[in-house]
């Protein structure tokens, strides 16, 4: 075997430009199916991490009916939900997989929140106090949320950055009051992004809709958040998970368990209330479908370009077969068997092809890597993908090469030595 | 009995009939005989070779070697008693042009599985043995015609084979080197190899202790009176 190994060596050197042709189609299509593989991998890592992780790898979950996330602003709250307490929400907390839980309210379309007459309409939440650590909010001024605030259900609010710019275009905030649903809420601080947990989503169009177009938030505490609106209103959880991969598993958990523990029988069964998790998973996959489907139809022509070379690795071994005619005579002749034969010319081919893949690999993480560099899109080469190539590449030779080997092991070896 | 034929006929195809090239051939070959079997270009004597040397199996007729026939034997059988029992000369040498005279020799036990340092060793032996100590790394392109066929005669006698079979060794070499041919052989009859050789040369068979020849496929002990002109 080493031996084999080492003459198909010798032999593919001492052809090197037919050797290098014949394995042309093999580079071309093993390249391109690692360029195209790395292209949609780093597309997809990237919609990963900043469309659904965005660095907190937070994920909601709240009270859906059917497929809709119930929005209690228009919706009327379904009677006999157990609220959320502090227990349960410990219990979500350490969930296997995440790392934090907090309860909160929101609203998404703002009606009744003024400053001197002139309307908010950004969103308003009610939060408790691990909300703006999940999201990596960081207070930029002023002071955040105390315990006494929470206790004494005071009215104020937290502002974040573009909340503040849009209401007090520049002027400092701190102090002022917002009209709340007629409430006046004094606002006590502004908060920031942290800025490793702002997704950083630029060169994609496709996340442009992911962008934030709200004119900012509000935050008021959760203990607040009765004195304006409905004292009963569900919370919804927000769940940050350990890693971006474990979010799906930990929202449906916690979906579960909530369900269980707080959505009685018969409001489950005859109204389809229950919590889930918003399955931003799903969204990206959704995204991540397009480019894998265009790229699938990429892989079909590299492909061809592998069949194509394929075919040609099997045209050059037969021209080798019978030029070799007397060498294989010969040594048939001589005791060898039809085994070592057939193992000597699927050697020479997978050989032959095992190094078109490897080159093929490097022309493919070069081209990734120019890709990346010059048109923006994010590459990512992995490991399996040129493991898979290299193998794949050594079984089109042994496939390809069978019928040649066969051929030359089933050669007669007077026919073969009479040949002058 | 080394080698018995008993009304070997060997057939080939030409055109619709079919054409004997093999006529009850008849042959007994002891344990260190030294045979040399003339005859006219195309009476067969090729073709008788690759028959002795299971490289083609006749159309009818039994050969028994070492009292063995081989005639329901399997491809990889086949293979094992050429490798073992028979060496094999021929007139265009057939040395492996990549390879060097030592691995060219070494070849029929590696396919007899001989371990790669034993197999080295023997073949420089070897080589020592036909006068080509010091050849051991050169390609046979850089060898005269005697160097290579001496090459040949220790590739086939490597295995230590019982019978050697020879189809016009000298064929292609000038007297002086057919000759050192010739004395190889005759130290390989001495030390008790069963030789048979084919050739056209009338001074080339008078070196063998027996000689035989065939015409039109038919072997007889007798030359027949028109070739002796
Ligand atoms: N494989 C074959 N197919 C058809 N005819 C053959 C084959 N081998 C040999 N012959 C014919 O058999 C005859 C004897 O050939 P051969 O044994 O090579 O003769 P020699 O070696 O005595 O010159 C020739 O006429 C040759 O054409
Ligand atoms: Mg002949």
């Amino acid at each position: 075997m080493k031996e084999n190994i080492r003459l198909s060596f010798q032999g593919i050197w001492s052809h090197k430009m037919r050797s290098f042709l014949t394995m042309l189609g093999i580079i071309i299509g093993i390249a391109s199916i690692i360029t195209i593989v790395s292209t949609i991998r780093g597309t997809n890592e990237q919609i990963k991490q900043n469309l659904i992780g965005a660095g907190n790898n937070a994920v909601v979950v709240q009270v859906y009916q059917n497929d809709y996330a119930m929005e209690f602003q228009w919706t009327q709250i379904p009677e006999g939900i157990k609220p959320i307490d502090e227990k349960m929400r410990n219990h979500l907390a350490n969930i296997e997989g995440a790392a934090d839980a907090s309860l909160f309210t929101s609203r998404n379309y703002l009606d009744g929140v003024y400053y001197k007459k002139t309307a908010f309409n950004g969103e308003l939440y009610g939060i408790d106090s691990h909300y703006l650590d999940i999201y990596g909010y960081e207070l930029s001024y002023g002071r955040g949320f105390t315990d006494a605030d929470y206790e004494r259900m005071t009215k104020c609010v937290l502002l974040d950055q573009r909340a503040a710019s849009t209401i007090f275009s520049g002027a400092n905030p701190i102090g002022e009051v917002l009209e709340i649903r007629g409430e006046p809420f004094t606002v006590i601080g502004v908060v920031a992004m942290n800025s490793s947990f702002q997704p950083t989503i630029e060169s994609m169009q496709d996340y442009w809709m992911y962008a934030e177009t709200t004119s900012g938030k509000i935050f008021m505490t959760n203990a607040a958040w009765p004195t304006v609106y409905k004292y009963d209103e569900p919370y919804s959880v927000a769940i940050q998970a350990k890693t971006t991969d474990d979010m799906a598993k930990v929202s449906q958990k916690a979906g579960e368990l909530l369900t269980a523990n707080l959505i009685p029988e018969e409001l489950r069964m005859s109204s389809q209330i229950s919590y889930k998790g918003r399955n931003l998973m799903e969204d990206a996959q959704q995204l991540q479908q397009i480019t894998n489907s265009t790229s699938q139809q990429l892989i079909w022509i590299a492909s061809i370009s592998l069949l194509v070379g394929g075919i040609g690795v099997m045209n050059i071994m037969l021209v080798s077969v019978t030029e070799r005619t007397r060498e294989i005579g010969l040594k048939k002749a001589i005791g060898a068997r039809r085994s070592r034969i057939l193992g000597q010319f699927l050697t020479e081919a997978s050989v032959l092809t095992t190094i078109g893949g490897l080159l093929g690999v490097l022309a493919g993480i070069i081209m990734a890597r120019l890709i990346s560099q010059f048109m923006g899109i994010p590459t990512a080469v992995s490991v399996p993908s040129i493991i898979l190539a290299t193998a794949f590449s050594m079984v089109i030779g042994l496939v390809f090469g069978l019928l040649p080997a066969v051929k030359a092991s089933k050669l007669n070896p007077i026919e073969a030595l009479r040949r002058e | 009995m080394l080698v018995e034929l008993k009304k070997i006929c060997k057939d080939y195809p030409q055109g619709k009939e079919m054409l004997r090239v093999l006529n009850e051939v008849d042959l007994s070959v002891e344990e260190g005989e030294y045979l040399a079997i003339m005859g006219p270009s195309g009476s067969g004597k090729t073709t008788l070779m690759n028959v002795l040397g299971f490289l083609d199996l006749q159309t009818s007729g039994d050969y028994l070697l070492n009292g063995v026939s081989y005639v329901e034997a399997s491809d990889n059988d086949l293979a094992k008693v050429r490798n073992e029992e028979i060496g094999f000369v021929f007139q265009n040498y057939y040395l492996l042009p990549k390879m060097s005279a030592r691995d060219n020799v070494a070849l029929p036990l590696l396919y007899a599985g001989v371990p790669k340092k034993e197999r080295l060793a023997r073949a420089d032996e070897a080589l020592k043995s036909v006068g080509l100590e010091g050849f051991e790394h050169a390609l046979p392109s850089t060898l005269s015609g005697g160097m290579c066929q001496r090459v040949a005669i220790a590739r086939a006698m490597i295995a230590k084979p019982k019978l050697l079979l020879a189809d016009e060794p000298t064929g292609a070499l000038d007297t002086v080197s057919g000759s050192q041919i010739m004395d190889i052989f005759d130290e390989l009859n001495a030390e008790g190899t069963t030789i048979i050789m084919i050739t056209h040369e009338p001074a080339i068979a008078k070196r063998a202790k027996k000689t035989m020849y065939i015409r039109d496929g038919i072997l007889t002990a007798e030359r027949k009176e028109e070739e002796e002109l």
